[in-house]
């Protein structure tokens, strides 16, 4: 069907630019940019000053240690940006290593099979969480409250308060050897598989474009035909996937699993995440950010740790930094406001009511 | 103003507005309104929603300062800047629902914020008490100053809020539509308390739907339109078709400029919708071609009906079949999937996602036919909005910016936009023209006209008459959640409108219908 339309005059139709403002202040003025930056100084600050920084086994460590961390805060981006959150990612990890440690060191099924039903395992709490949240209606913030505390009572009663350890040679060792002669873990691998897909999904996608709109108005979102519940149920489950995965990588690293594996780990996600540049309200952020966010933290981190300082001191600088960022956050958009953009071009009056059928209506 | 109304000419008038203008952004809600109330008289303010009744009684509350015009209150020039001055001047306004505290006491509720105080700035309850019952009693009421607000009908609340308004001292009561939820009994009861007021040499305004209620009540009535002030008759000296004339009384034609368009096969068929609490047994159809009006009173169910026909919220009984393929309850992207297009009422809130840009909003519903293998990327999504944005003459610098930045007739036309961009057959419209200026009104007339003609089915659901009589083939009349009327082009005149839609708003408790 052909569709009427408003024109001008003129006859001449309208064209509009894509953007308000040029590529480069487009790709500068961002949160992201500014993390980015903050990650590049601290990074080229720390390699030039801090003793042993440079050493071949600062950037291997802290891959390692980060990586579980980095991992569970791709589909915490995600939740985030719809509005919503998931506290228990590090209940859900502890649980899927629990469920790992029990199947191969007691039930000797192999590495990869236990795997993936701790990888099950870690969907199906994803799931639960996902169920009250999206079907009931419930607040994530209450609900991953609770599951946070029942995920854990979980893995306590998986393992007894025993320390599993002892993972079979080889396959303990396979996520913490290097990539041929880099400086970086096997882990970084799947890693940065996710980083790429949990990137497509939440920008290249419809259903990323979603995930935006149900932050941004979860009404208006319905009614554009969005599935609100659908979304979140998927990102929930996506979620405990994710953490279980970490889980398996936890416990493979440490050769051990106990009733505190990953304990804490949900708020440095989510430190990462907000770092980041996303709202906590919803409807912004991007993956980038959030990945140069917990890059940030975790250089920050080992730069401070070689440096001598004290877990206080790291403790109060990452704490500062993510209080600046959030106000930093808030004065952006004011010195945006300041820059040039283009002006709104008049379209002409076209105000008086027209006789009917007077050819005003053109085929395109 | 011919108002032989002032019997006590001698006293200054309680109430007096003139030529009072305020303006929302871009969008001017009162032209010029003029509201003349003498003490010791019930001054009905009647008009179409939307005519600027609200915004007049907010300005006397002090809810909102007026940009121009007079405003004198018991002969004294008045500027209020808040609800606490105009209060402070004895102006008390009554809404539909009352918000009182609901956990605490009656008592309290009416001395909120001025509790008579005994020694050591302590709480003189029996006093409180004592004169609480006191206000009852010179209202003729029944209702206990010790028992909680919670509970209490919206009645007996809005009794609450008049006796605070009575211990107030307040010269000039304004009630807004105060019997939509009361039942006749109650309504009496109000009435009667209304008349000793008046009698006190009170100014009492009223406003309704009702000119059954109008016309046993009130003194004197005022009738507005468009914002702007029409006249004022002595109720005795008028009566009820005079007053929908006044009300209606524009030159439709001109307006709203539908043209002829072949009617096609139907479209949408929707046979016994039920929802309970919501509406009844709604049955009816739209063809290719044709412009459906849904018309009602607010709050008749009319915007609740679209919505279940869409899909967004879910119904007891009843089908829904469009273009002959039944469409599922409860999944607006089934519904899309079939051909609807639905502009909801709150473009803020559900037409639009507003801190979105004009490109997202506009590619929103299409997002599907622009991915490819399964990808979408920014490029493809302005590509898309740029042309519908032009076709719709959209005012905005780029397709970047945000909705919230743009007047609600530029935003009205990204949600036109972006549900023409998905291709409908069936266009489901509410409120199509609200808060939006004269001028893009026109244009979106013209466009649902158009539309029309290329095919395109239309259900258009609005409270302005004069648009559903001037752009509607066909009317269709919901009151008080029931269809009553179907009306053709030509049957449909604004009092069988309206008659149609305050059919079952007479009440069986009361006298019998007017007409």
């Amino acid at each position: 069907m052909s569709t009427p339309t408003l024109t001008k005059p003129d006859g001449a139709e309208r064209t509009y630019p894509a953007y308000s403002r040029n590529p480069l202040a487009r790709a500068l003025l961002t949160r992201e940019a500014a993390v980015i930056l903050a990650l590049v100084v601290v990074f080229i600050y720390s390699m030039g000053n801090i003793p042993f920084f440079d050493g071949p086994l600062t950037i291997f460590n802290l891959s390692k240690e980060y990586a579980p961390i980095l991992l569970m805060a791709l589909p915490m981006t995600l939740i985030i940006i719809t509005g919503e959150i998931d506290l228990s990612v590090a209940s859900t990890l502890g649980a899927s290593a629990a469920v790992t440690g029990v199947l191969v060191v007691e039930h000797d099924v192999s590495v990869p099979v236990a795997a993936i039903i701790a990888i099950v395992v870690g969907s199906l709490l994803g799931a639960l969480n996902g169920f009250f949240i999206a079907y009931v209606g419930l607040p994530s913030l209450a609900v991953t409250i609770g599951s946070l505390a029942l995920y854990r009572g979980l893995a306590e009663g998986l393992i007894q308060a025993k320390r599993i350890s002892g993972f079979p040679e080889g396959w303990q060792d396979w996520p913490t050897e290097r990539i041929g002669d880099t400086q970086y873990p096997n882990i970084l691998i799947p890693t940065a598989v996710l980083i790429v897909a949990f990137g497509v999904l939440l920008h290249f996608t419809r259903f990323g474009r979603g995930i935006f709109e149900i932050g941004l108005s979860d009404e208006s979102a319905h009614f554009s035909g969005v599935n609100v519940a659908r979304t979140k149920m998927i990102l929930f489950v996506l979620s405990g996937a994710v953490a279980a995965f970490a889980g398996v990588y936890v416990a493979l690293k440490a050769n051990s699993v106990a009733t505190d594996t990953g304990t804490g780990f949900e708020l440095k996600v989510i430190a990462g995440v907000l770092l980041g540049g996303v709202s906590i309200f919803g409807g912004r952020g991007a993956l980038h950010g959030v990945v140069a966010g917990v890059l940030l933290i975790a250089v920050l981190n080992s730069a401070l740790q070689l440096d001598g300082q004290g877990s206080e001191v790291i403790q109060i600088i990452i704490g500062l930094l993510l209080v600046g960022s959030v106000i930093a956050s808030n004065f952006l958009p004011r010195v945006r406001a300041l820059l040039p953009r283009r002006k709104v071009i008049d379209a002409p009056p076209s105000v008086t009511p027209q006789t009917p059928g007077a050819g005003e209506s053109s085929e395109r | 103003m011919s108002t032989a109304a002032h019997q006590a000419a001698a006293q200054p008038l309680t109430l007096a507005l003139r030529g009072v203008a305020k303006s929302f952004g871009a969008v001017q809600a009162l032209k010029s309104g003029t509201l003349e109330v003498a003490p010791g008289s019930i001054h009905a303010l009647v008009g179409e929603n939307g005519a600027g009744k609200s915004t007049l009684v907010k300005i006397v509350a002090g809810v909102h300062r007026r940009d121009t015009g007079y405003f004198e209150l018991a002969g004294e020039p008045v500027d209020f800047g808040s609800t606490a001055e105009s209060k402070a001047a004895g102006v008390a306004v009554i809404y539909q629902e009352p918000t009182l505290f609901p956990d605490l006491s009656v008592a309290e509720n009416i001395f909120m914020g001025r509790h008579p105080l005994g020694a050591g700035r302590r709480i003189d309850r029996t006093r409180m008490f004592a004169e609480s019952e006191a206000l009852f009693a010179r209202l003729g009421v029944d209702i206990d100053p010790r028992r909680t607000a919670n509970g209490l009908s919206i009645a007996d609340q809005q009794l609450i809020e008049i006796a605070k308004a009575i211990s107030l001292e307040a010269k000039l009561l304004v009630m807004d539509e105060p019997t939509a939820a009361l039942s006749g009994n109650e309504v009496a009861r109000l009435f009667a308390v209304a008349r000793s007021l008046r009698d006190e040499g009170r100014a009492l305004v009223f406003i309704s739907h009702r000119f059954d209620e109008v016309f046993d009540l009130c003194d004197v009535v005022t009738v507005m339109r468009d914002g702007a002030y029409v006249s004022t008759h002595l109720i005795a000296e008028t009566s009820e078709s005079e007053i929908v004339s006044k009300m209606v009384g524009r030159e439709v034609a001109e307006l709203f400029p539908k043209t002829v368009a072949p009617i096609g096969d139907v479209v949408l068929d929707v046979q016994g919708l039920n929802s309970t609490g919501e509406f009844h047994d709604i049955s009816f159809q739209v063809r290719a071609g044709e412009i459906v009006g849904l018309a009602g009173l607010v709050g008749a169910g009319r915007s609740e009906i679209a919505r279940a026909v869409f899909g967004v919220d879910k119904y007891d009984a009843g089908s829904v079949t469009l273009g002959g393929v039944p469409v599922r309850q409860g999944k607006p992207s089934r519904a899309i999937r079939a051909g609807m297009a639905f502009v909801p009422e709150d473009r803020r809130q559900q037409g639009l996602v507003i801190e979105g840009s004009v490109a997202k909003n506009v590619a929103s519903v299409i997002r599907g036919r622009l991915s490819r293998l399964g990808l979408l990327t920014a490029g493809a999504e302005n590509k898309a909005a740029g042309p519908w944005a032009a076709k719709l003459q959209v005012k905005t610098s780029a397709l970047d910016m945000r909705a919230a930045t743009m007047s609600g007739g530029n935003q009205q036309k990204v949600v036109i936009a972006k549900w023409l961009a998905t291709n409908p057959s069936l266009l489901i419209i509410d409120e199509p023209t609200r808060g939006i200026d004269v001028g893009t009104k026109a244009e979106v007339h013209r466009l649902l006209s158009d539309l029309a003609g290329q095919g395109l089915a239309i259900l258009m659901i609005s409270s302005e008459l004069p648009e559903v009589l001037g752009m509607a083939d066909r009317v269709l009349v919901v009151c008080e959640g029931r269809l009553t009327a179907e009306l053709s082009r030509a049957e449909a005149t604004p009092e069988n409108v309206m008659a149609a839609a305050t059919r079952s708003a007479q009440r069986d408790s009361e006298k019998e219908p007017v007409r």
